[in-house]
């Protein structure tokens, strides 16, 4: 920033200020995460009691054995694990080919297409007729009701359309001397080069398909086919049998684990998100303002 | 593949009998402008077709995918005034006219759903609009890099967590023994069961927003603040201008289209308030202050079975989205010039 060598003293003051702000703020982003996790590792009357704040009370490892010793925890959990892997794959080949296409700004109809797709941000369907279109097409109780219909995030497609178009059009021209047709330059130029805006769809896709429980509890009525957040979301709407099961495996009451086992849970099912975010975050940055510029 | 597409590309050679050298791909021709375009014009579909049907076929399935689960669905909206049956015609069987739009106006609950809906969708413009353009500001002033960095990081990391994480995170802070009730019985006061409290929910839903989307929305900001001209400040600072003027006068205005974007993008989704999150945070107890439009429909529609009546309450709430989103667009176009589209 442009502030120049005389920095006033009330500037310093509230550079102080503005730094103590932004340490507590930061305290705040990241207190709920530090107390579910200090609670996994805590026991369960602690937790219970109230005592379990930042860091754990009567540390034990028991309430992570009693999750993985779950067996309806461990398909919930590889069922979001397939979900996420299946899910992003679709969505990366249906949203790249599309935004390939349509960066060409010469093509015929393109502007049709953009239009098509952009429509869809501003209106859609609704609940009811989608859940009729996803009965009737017989996806009810299978993955592919989770995995299909988000497919295509306009949004996400909006951004990879506008990388492609603001990459230098000399090398696709190079390309095209040397004999390569549309496909060829996809694959071996446009496709190499583009490995920031990868990353960051990935990123967003998979993200939001592991998060993801509505389209789940919406489509899903067998308990062996949920991910791990709707299984998640039953246990702290009380309705899962997880919750009894762990009790009846401790011999304490069920409201006692219970808080317990979802602390656990909570933290096995961020772990994963956390991990990546970090390698992919300096991607995400340049991706997100990308398709902002130009919409 | 490359074989297929030069036989494609001698054909376009025959028809159109370019200049000497290679044809270029039509697609490619963007830089030529538009003295190029009357030429490119003439030729028919059939024509484009045979040169750029690789990419057609690339957008084939993508274009039918939204068809199909874009626009199946927006017809299927046609169930609002016609009765559906079970196990029938996604578009329903026979004709009822405004039967259940009349339904639904004249359906006390449904106003009342329909002004929690107001009320929340505005708090939350009102708090988590503003807000991220404060958090920008601020860290804009920080110049230890790695500081400014770390505080990103962790302002995003709230984005990147499911709603059921959240709103089981916000049950535990908020159950009677967490930690929010420690703080008020620790400065004497009484603990209050906030989950169970009608007056409490829009003050929860909307702190949790607050926490989720503070940092996240700090990125776009921050990046219309690296394009702000640095002599515009050495300016203001000649002409006498403070830091607080220099970011009124200067800072302010200079993002202000990204402001009037993020704004036109907030007031469409206006009523689209979390439906996921209310839906998991309410219940009966807070029915009276958390039922919106679409949880109202969901259980309409999906808990009761009543398809067309709750497609009729969709649709009405989608038409009044897409009208807002229109005219604050014109609105901003008109006023400030800059615009979505």
């Amino acid at each position: 920033m442009s502030v120049g060598p005389r920095d006033s003293k009330s500037y310093k003051t509230f550079t102080w200020f503005n730094g103590t702000f932004l340490v507590l703020l930061c305290g705040f982003m990241l207190y709920p995460f530090v107390t579910v996790l200090a609670q996994s590792f805590s026991s369960a009357g602690a937790v219970k009691a109230g005592m379990v704040n930042v860091w754990p009370v009567g540390f034990n490892l028991t309430t992570y054995q009693v999750v993985i010793a779950n067996d309806l925890f461990w398909s919930s959990y590889r069922n979001t694990v397939v979900y996420t892997l299946v899910g992003t794959t679709i969505a990366m080949v249906l949203t790249t080919l599309l935004a390939y296409v349509l960066a060409r700004r010469a093509l015929r109809g393109r502007n049709v297409l953009i239009g098509i797709a952009v429509f869809t941000m501003f209106f859609n369907g609704g609940l009811i007729p989608n859940y009729v279109l996803i009965q009737t097409l017989g996806l009810k109780n299978t993955m592919w009701a989770v995995v299909l219909p988000g497919a295509i995030s306009v949004f996400n497609l909006l951004v990879m359309k506008s990388f492609f178009e603001n990459m230098p059009s000399e090398l696709e021209e190079a390309a095209q001397i040397d004999g390569l047709g549309w496909w060829g330059i996809f694959r071996r130029i446009v496709m190499p080069l583009s490995k920031a805006v990868i990353a960051t769809m990935i990123l967003f896709y998979s993200v939001a398909i592991w998060n993801d429980w509505f389209a789940a509890f919406l489509y899903l009525d067998k308990q062996e086919l949920f991910p791990v957040t709707l299984y998640l979301r039953n246990m702290i709407a009380g309705a899962s049998s997880t919750a009894s099961q762990g009790a009846a495996a401790s011999g304490s009451s069920t409201s006692e684990i219970a808080a317990n086992i979802q602390a656990v849970t909570m933290v096995l099912t961020i772990i994963p998100v956390l991990c990546i975010y970090p390698f992919v975050q300096r991607y995400f940055v340049s991706g997100i303002m990308l398709g902002s510029v130009k919409g | 593949m490359s074989a297929a597409h030069a036989a494609g590309d001698a054909l376009a050679t025959t028809v159109q009998a370019p200049p000497a050298g290679t044809v270029p791909l039509a697609a490619d021709r963007e830089d030529t402008g538009k003295k190029a375009r009357p030429p490119v014009r003439k030729i028919g579909w059939r024509h484009t077709l045979r040169r750029d049907w690789v990419l057609y076929a690339m957008a084939l399935v993508p274009v039918l995918f939204l068809l199909l689960f874009r626009y199946v669905p927006m017809f299927g909206n046609i169930i609002a005034f016609r009765r559906f049956r079970p196990g029938g015609s996604i578009f329903g069987d026979e004709w009822v006219g405004m039967r259940y739009v009349e339904l639904f106006l004249n359906d006390p609950n449904f106003w009342n759903v329909f002004a929690n809906t107001v009320i929340l969708g505005g708090l939350t413009l009102l708090f988590c609009f503003p807000l991220p353009i404060v958090l920008a500001l601020l860290l804009n002033e920080v110049r230890v890099r790695t500081f400014k960095r770390v505080v990103q990081s962790i302002s995003y990391l709230p984005h990147f967590l499911s709603v059921v994480i959240v709103v089981g995170m916000l049950m535990q802070l908020l159950s009677l023994q967490g930690t929010v009730n420690q703080i008020i019985e620790a400065v004497g006061g009484e603990a209050i069961p906030f989950l169970q409290r009608a007056e409490w929910f829009r003050t929860v839903y909307v702190g949790s927003e607050i926490w989720q989307t503070v940092g996240w929305g700090t990125i776009l900001y921050l990046a219309a603040l690296t394009t702000v001209d640095a002599s515009l400040y050495e300016a203001a600072r000649i002409d006498g201008a403070n830091r607080w003027r220099q970011t009124w006068h200067v800072t302010l205005p200079g993002i202000r289209p990204t402001m009037v974007t993020l704004l036109i993008l907030n007031i469409g989704l206006f009523l689209n308030v979390g439906f996921e999150k209310v839906l998991l945070l309410y219940n009966p107890l807070t029915y009276e202050t958390a039922d919106v439009v679409s949880t109202y429909l969901y259980r309409v529609g999906l808990v009761s079975n009543n398809f067309s009546y709750a497609t009729a309450i969709g649709l009405f709430q989608a038409i009044i989205g897409l009208v807002m989103i229109l005219t604050a667009n014109f609105l901003s176009r008109r006023v400030v010039g800059a615009s979505l589209w």
